[in-house]
């Protein structure tokens, strides 16, 4: 038995652009305990609830985090919808559905892309990204901006998407979704890709379900964990079956994600098609919200939670989220334990984590 | 940019952002927007770096690592804040955790707008910190002799 030694990882550091950090402690090559601390991006995001109205909380919503941005939105739009009991058009479930989409297909992307950075694969990275900026554009065409772009509100959507514009998209994602093709046989034919993801983190069914994981990392264990089954938005309009593996390794992960970048291609083509043809696309909400609501939607990390409590006055009594990154910590630190210092780097980006969604 | 004959390497720190500008900064320097034509690279050693760009705010907890990588970079050096968390702490601005933007804690020289800040602002922030290194180089350089001359 070798000498133990603490390595700590992070805040700072190559993998990430975000600050997470994890004291490894190694015997050897090998991690036997791992200890995070978080807090570096806490913002108390939570309090302005008290400073702002309901209203201009959807912007603070929408900054929990640029990634999934805009189902941060949409979360806690329909929260507050629910609370005032209307309901939302049926074109604007639909353009919230098609948005959000997106808003998972360019997510996926940058993961696949930072995963391909983390074993090596420098090109593929670009290749991921490349593919990305094709979607980022596509928010810039339907919504003005590229990360965050604020067209929810409460009681619907303040952008309509064109009929030139929908065709637009369905011609952008053709081209995506061939030049998918390509990248989908690298991540899972390569040898030395397999040879760094096959076998490397494997978490059982049982596991998950004990340490609480959710989304497509849940996934891959074989839980099926699916917000979206839920129906929120337009999905209960969708065909959708989530994507479950059994495998459990990191393999299966790239897989679960790889996969959902041609489901939502899928659920894209599939909401286009079946878009009703009205102009309504918000309704007036009319003055302040009185009760409390548990909403979740399922985002690129898995679930997150919104919980909202009013007292029919303009401030919110309190606003509380909880999101996927938060969730997934404790397996993966249950992850790193007996694995090599060499793929602690790989494991961590495998539960996509995004921390300023975790300490907002 | 005709007289720029150095080739800065850059170091970004996320603050306390939400990780828009972050992921912007990190398109900016893929082939889409190629800020390394610009010479630059991107490093994550702050040893090795001369343009620090920090996204988000600054809260109590990330206050000493700014510090620390500012303070590990060598002689001269340029901070841009990239984003609006960045220059004044943004919709954030009122949280109790956060202190405001990076230039309670480092000297910022460039503020580049935007939430999130776009590829194109960023890239013409870092025009600018390439210009103003150079400078502050010729400048060093120039200290360095004097001193040699005087003895």
């Amino acid at each position: 038995m070798g000498k133990r030694s603490v390595i700590p990882f992070g805040p700072q550091h190559p993998v990430l652009p975000e600050p997470i950090h994890i004291d490894l402690v190694v015997e050897d090559e090998k991690v036997v305990e791992a200890i995070p601390s978080i807090g570096f991006v806490h913002r108390g995001l939570e309090s302005l609830a008290e400073k702002k109205d309901f209203n201009q909380m959807v912007y603070v919503a929408e900054r929990t985090c640029g990634i999934c941005s805009f189902q941060h939105g949409m979360g806690y739009c329909e929260s507050v919808e629910h609370i005032f009991g209307v309901e939302v058009p049926r074109r604007a479930r639909f353009l919230r559905t098609i948005w959000a989409e997106l808003s998972r297909m360019h997510s996926h992307l940058l993961w696949l892309g930072l995963l391909a950075d983390g074993f090596g694969y420098e090109n593929l990275f670009y290749q991921c990204w490349r593919i990305r900026e094709k979607i980022l554009d596509l928010h810039e065409l339907t919504a003005g901006g590229r990360l965050i772009f604020s067209v929810n509100k409460v009681g619907g959507v303040t952008k309509d998407i064109e009929k030139e514009k929908l065709e637009e998209i369905l011609r952008t994602l053709d081209e995506a979704d061939d030049e998918l093709r390509v990248i989908r046989s690298v991540f899972f034919e390569d040898r030395t890709v397999l040879s760094r993801l096959k076998g490397v983190g494997v978490l059982s069914k049982e596991q998950i379900n004990e340490l609480g994981a959710v989304g497509p990392f849940a996934r891959a264990s074989g839980v099926r964990v699916d917000m979206r089954m839920l129906g929120y938005a337009a999905y209960n309009e969708l065909s959708f079956i989530p994507i479950v593996s059994n495998d459990g390794d990191c393999y299966a992960r790239c897989f679960i994600r790889m996969m959902e970048l041609f489901q939502s291609i899928k659920l894209i083509r599939e909401a286009i098609g079946k878009i009703p043809e009205e102009k309504e696309i918000e309704v007036p909400v009319k003055g302040n919200p009185d009760g409390e609501y548990f909403m979740r939607v399922e985002q690129p990390r898995g679930e997150a939670f919104y919980y909202v409590k009013a007292s029919g006055k303009p401030l919110l009594d309190r606003m509380r989220i909880r999101t996927p990154t938060f969730a997934n910590i404790p397996a993966l630190c249950e992850m790193l334990k007996s694995s090599e210092i060499a793929d602690v780097g790989l494991l961590v980006l495998t539960i996509d984590p995004c921390i300023s969604c975790t300490e907002r | 940019m005709a007289n720029i004959t150095r080739s800065p390497w850059l170091l970004h720190y996320d603050g306390s952002s939400c990780n828009g500008c972050d992921i912007e900064v990190l398109a900016c320097l893929t082939p889409v927007y190629d800020a390394e034509r610009l010479g630059v690279m991107n490093t994550g050693d702050p040893m090795q770096a001369d343009i620090f760009l920090i996204t988000g705010g600054i809260n109590s907890q990330n206050q000493a690592t700014v510090k620390q990588l500012y303070d590990q970079m060598p002689n001269p050096k340029v901070v841009v804040a990239v984003g609006v968390c960045a220059c004044t702490g943004g919709i954030f601005k009122e949280c109790y955790n956060i202190l405001g933007g990076a230039d309670t804690t480092v000297p910022v020289d460039i503020y580049v707008p935007g939430c999130a800040a776009r590829p194109q602002a960023i890239i013409d922030g870092i025009i600018q910190a390439v210009e103003l290194f150079q400078k502050r180089s010729d400048d060093y350089k120039a200290m360095v002799k004097e001193k040699k001359r005087r003895g």
